[in-house]
């Protein structure tokens, strides 16, 4: 930080960070099986979950299951909170957004508990969530997020995690042990 | 009862949402559900460990919940959730099937309440366990 450089073209820069949020997010299977994506305005996100026949809870109103709806919430909220790290990691230079070796070691928050909030039932149309993180520690971090359709103001769901945060290692973060055991450990 | 029975099984198996999960309805008893979820790679969440995403396990155990209450004593015409809040103990091991109990403990005149646990193929040690609250819809003339 100490030589000011050159300012990078915005090109690069923009192709640097969108495919760094591709790579967290085409990574997890779960998330292309729901088929939601992200739109990202510097760093700010939204989930979009397009309508599918599939995420039908009730056929009969029909509206969208609340399995389906906490699952976009839950995703909603792991992806701002790892964007928020590999953001940090990756404008501080410290992760290599250019390359795929460095974005696959880097690890994911673990879900500790997720509370939903269901305020109408989800109609057959696209969803959107936008998650704000309130806290992030060291080790442990809480989220809230808001789930809408048509209208930004009239939500139809939101919620509240906890999440473990991936052990940080000097070099590189890859000393995950993949599970929430971690928090059991000393 | 066994009239009501029935009608949750073919209601649960046609939820689109759990067919799309492959999701098994294993009992339902009153206001006591058991649905499995055999484990796909599709619904992995951590590629570097290939554990189930907590999403797909909070699918199941909606949907065990909300089988649980349309199958209570008080025969409810329809159901909703209100809250749910998930636990998550441990990751699912990858590979094995999970399987949600979930019993509705007590209701009201429109509120269901539930528990749910979800174990993997090692039933000793929960995977998620959840409570929720879900509306409870009675079918006309009924007493709450």
């Amino acid at each position: 930080m100490s030589e000011r450089r050159k300012p990078e073209p915005v090109q690069v820069v923009k192709q640097r960070r969108d495919a760094a949020l591709r790579s967290l997010v085409d990574g997890v299977p779960y998330i292309q099986f729901l088929g939601i994506h992200f739109d990202r305005r510097g760093d700010e996100l939204t989930a979009v979950l397009p309508f599918d026949e599939k995420l039908i809870g009730n056929p009969m109103l029909p509206a969208i299951h609340g399995g389906a709806t906490a699952a976009f919430l839950e995703v909603a909220a792991i992806i701002e909170l790892s964007w928020s790290l590999l953001w940090e990691e990756m404008e501080q230079g410290r992760l290599d957004a250019t390359s795929p070796e460095a974005l696959r070691a880097f690890r994911l928050p673990k879900t500790i508990d997720f509370t939903v909030d269901y305020l109408r039932s989800g109609l057959p149309r696209d969803a959107y969530a936008r998650a704000r993180i309130n806290r992030s520690g060291r080790r442990y971090a809480s989220v809230h997020v808001e789930a809408w359709q048509d209208n930004r103001s009239r939500l139809f769901a939101q919620a509240t995690g906890h999440f473990l945060m991936p052990s940080r290692d000097d070099n590189g973060g890859q000393n995950g042990d993949g599970g929430q055991n971690g928090l059991l450990a000393p | 009862m066994t009239h009501n029975k029935k009608l949750v099984q073919q209601f649960i198996t046609a939820l689109p949402h759990a067919t799309a999960l492959g999701m098994e309805l294993e009992l339902l008893e009153d206001g006591l559900a058991v649905v499995a979820m055999p484990y796909d790679p599709r619904f992995v969440g951590d590629p570097a460990t290939g554990v189930i995403h907590g999403g797909a396990v909070s699918a199941l155990m909606d949907t065990a919940s909300g089988a649980a209450v349309m199958c209570h004593a008080s025969q409810p015409a329809a159901t909703a959730t209100i809250d749910l809040r998930i636990d998550y103990m441990r990751p699912a091991t990858p590979g094995q099937r999970l399987t949600a109990r979930a019993e509705c403990y007590h209701v009201t005149r429109s509120v269901a309440f539930v528990r749910v646990t979800t174990t993997d193929e090692d039933s000793s040690r929960p995977v998620a366990a959840a409570t929720g609250a879900f509306t409870l819809e009675r079918t006309k003339g009924s007493r709450g």
